[in-house]
């Protein structure tokens, strides 16, 4: 007891110190870790309402940060690691403001988003009830190496899982791995009536494989419905949810609140109200980097996180029906993934109309090649990241603006942005 | 499929370039390599012809010029009986003298041999002579090489090691990374016009010779008559490359 008070303490102090210079998120985490090894398992032992982890390779974020919305608007208390650092430390540290000397944290219910990885280090330490289970795309070959593993990593979450799992019927991976669970399953995915837009969401190296099953939907079970290009209805077997419009664009959000609608009734069971599901989906704000709006000189620019093919695909499809000045900025670190083979699995057939203003970042050159045997031109290449910011915004003044970047370079012109132009700090939401 | 890339000008002659298992062995953007080819084929004054190989189909033993990527180990258990039957065509065409490339995966199964960890043996098709080991540490990184061709970058990340036969040539020399095994500096295995290596990235783009001295070879036995190639600039490639040089060996 007296161990758990003084690493909850240490954790603090640490919390504050890293937070006064403005650094890693994961760190506090550690140093209590360090001091009460089994602080996790302790601070989540009193949750009433459910212990969530969300894991899958792309939408994590945007859907973890939705389904706590739906989960507080139905006067839920939830802890959350709404840093987007999705590991376990990370929740450790985000937890520790919040914790009690006793370590025990009070809330109704906690939904973490964890990779797929750390996502196995979590349930090692506590088993959660429920599991979000999205997809699996390949990503950051670096640290997963084959997607098949972390196919499996999510299989392995959902076998953890005490309650109750949500599954991506859409998805082979996903869908192949919760048919062979002894929990109960809910599934969530595309109605019948946009099935054909599945290519757009899907990893294509799992294509080759079976069709996939169609399964009618149970009890629980929720489909994707959209009415137009922003509105759509989350559809029960008993009740809809809708019309939505999210403040974010394109098919991969829709199915996000989807998700993340399923996850919540599922959750909430008898207390789950659609109009108040409906109204607090349509009030969330994108997350950083996810389709996040920038005013810069009255015009706006938009920075879109890229990371892995399918999710390229996906951003280049949300995107491509507006056409603006585009920039694309690549590096080449641990967090980006330093293989940037993977930009030859993404069609750039897009951008060929309007043509890319400018490429930048460590891999500017290799990114300018890229677009290249796309037929794709690309008016300059310029490494420097504040450098090609500045050129961007002055040879595009008058006009909205987009920027592609991977995660460090994200990191970077967000700095230089925020410098500039007033931004909220990374992990906190920008004023509505 | 098939697909027909035509040069601007008049055509010098047609190429045939058959993709080995675009689906099941196509990862880390091998399908880049497929592309720069085809594109430089086209730019060099040939008609390049795509040909997808997929597995149950027939192998065009006419081809000119083959490309072959990596895969997971699901995607070399789905080739796996397609390339035992294509086997001894491919076999016939290395001898032969066509030009091809292999990554990864793909240059594990034309080596002799793969052990695995739990101490299986799977055969290989024995174009190249090199034998490789499963092994619990992957080596992962960029990579530079010297190579006859100039200095080469790319991208590894591989679990196999891999050693060379006795006389067997490399690829390259490792100036940068682990290459075929993290210990003897060799990189990648080169038997007549066969090049297997590990580089992603994916190799060609960035390291246009490499293209070319396959094409030179394709283009030759394609028409007859010698490689007749144009003049081509390339300062994207040369500058990625040129780059990635630096920071992996410096200026040395």
């Amino acid at each position: 007891m007296l161990r758990t008070a003084a690493a909850v303490a240490a954790g603090k102090t640490v919390r504050a110190l890293a937070r006064r210079r403005g650094g890693g998120s994961a760190f506090p985490g550690l140093v209590a870790e360090r001091i009460q090894p089994r602080i996790l398992r302790r601070a989540l032992a009193d949750i009433p309402g459910g212990i969530v982890v969300v894991s899958g390779t792309n939408g994590k974020t945007t859907t973890t940060k939705m389904l706590v919305a739906v989960l507080r608007a139905h006067s839920r208390t939830v802890f959350s690691n709404p840093t987007g650092s999705n590991f376990t430390r990370g929740v450790l540290s985000e937890m520790l403001p919040q914790l009690p000397v006793s370590g025990r944290l009070e809330a109704d219910l906690v939904v973490v988003e964890l990779d797929e990885a750390h996502a196995m280090r979590f349930v090692d330490e506590v088993a959660p009830t429920h599991s979000l289970l999205l997809n699996v795309a390949r990503d950051q070959l670096d640290r997963f190496a084959e997607i098949d593993h972390t196919a499996d990593l999510l299989a392995r979450l959902g076998a953890a899982s005490t309650e109750g799992v949500v599954a991506n019927a859409d998805d082979p991976f996903v869908s192949r791995a919760a048919d062979a669970l002894d929990v109960p399953v809910r599934w969530f995915g595309l109605d019948a009536s946009i099935a054909d837009r599945l290519p757009e969401i899907t990893e294509h190296d799992s294509r080759f494989d079976d069709a996939p099953t169609t399964r009618d939907p149970g009890a629980g079970d929720a489909r994707l419905r959209p009415r137009d290009e922003r509105a759509f209805d989350v559809v029960f077997p008993d009740v809809a949810v809708g019309p939505v419009t999210l403040r974010q664009r394109g098919l991969a959000a829709m199915i996000n609140a989807t998700a993340a609608t399923t996850t919540a009734r599922l959750l909430l069971g008898d207390d789950f109200d659609p109009s108040v599901a409906a109204a607090a989906l349509a009030a969330v704000q994108p997350p950083f980097g996810r389709g996040e709006v920038i005013d810069v000189d009255g015009q706006p620019l938009e920075l879109v996180l890229v990371k892995n093919p399918a999710g390229f695909g996906v951003a280049l499809n949300t995107y491509g029906s507006t056409p603006v000045a585009t920039m694309v900025a690549i590096n080449d670190n641990d967090a980006d993934g330093r293989d940037v083979s993977w930009l030859y699995d993404v069609s750039f057939a897009s951008l060929r109309e309007r043509g890319v203003a400018l490429t930048s970042g460590v891999r500017a050159y290799d990114m300018a090649l890229r677009l290249h045997y796309d037929d794709v031109a690309v008016d300059r290449v310029v490494p420097d990241l504040e450098e090609a910011l500045d050129a961007f915004v002055a040879a595009h003044g008058g006009e909205p603006k987009r920027i592609f970047c991977t995660y460090t370079a994200m990191m970077a012109l967000r700095r230089t942005l925020a410098a500039r132009h007033g931004l909220a700090h990374f992990g906190e939401d920008a004023p509505a | 499929m098939t697909e027909t890339l035509d040069p601007d000008g008049p055509s010098k002659g047609t190429v045939t370039l058959v993709h080995l298992y675009p689906r099941e062995m196509s990862i880390y953007g091998d399908l880049g390599n497929t592309r720069a080819l085809a594109s430089r084929i086209r730019r060099h004054g040939y008609t390049a012809e795509v040909v997808d190989h997929h597995p149950g189909g027939e192998l065009r033993a006419d081809a000119h010029l083959l490309m072959g990527g990596g895969g997971q180990d699901s995607g070399q258990a789905r080739v796996e009986a397609d390339l035992e039957a294509v086997g001894p065509t491919l076999k016939t065409m290395a001898a032969d003298g066509v030009p091809m490339l292999v990554i990864c995966g793909m240059y594990q199964l034309f080596g002799n041999s793969f052990h695995t960890v739990g101490g299986q043996v799977l055969p290989g098709l024995g174009i190249l002579d090199v034998t490789t080991r499963g092994n619990d540490k992957r080596m992962i990184g960029p990579v530079c090489l010297e190579t006859e061709f100039g200095r080469v970058v790319g991208y590894e990340n591989h679990s196999g090691s891999t050693v060379l036969g006795t006389g067997q040539e490399a690829f390259g020399k490792v100036l940068a990374g682990h290459g075929n095994n993290g210990e003897d500096r060799t990189e990648g295995a080169r038997t007549l016009h066969v090049i297997g290596t590990y580089l992603h990235g994916p190799l060609l783009p960035a390291n246009p010779m490499v293209s070319d001295a396959l094409i030179a070879v394709a283009a030759e036995r394609a028409t007859g008559r010698p490689f007749e190639p144009e003049d081509l600039d390339d300062p994207l490639a040369d500058e990625a490359r040129g780059r990635q040089v630096r920071r992996l060996v410096g200026s040395r």
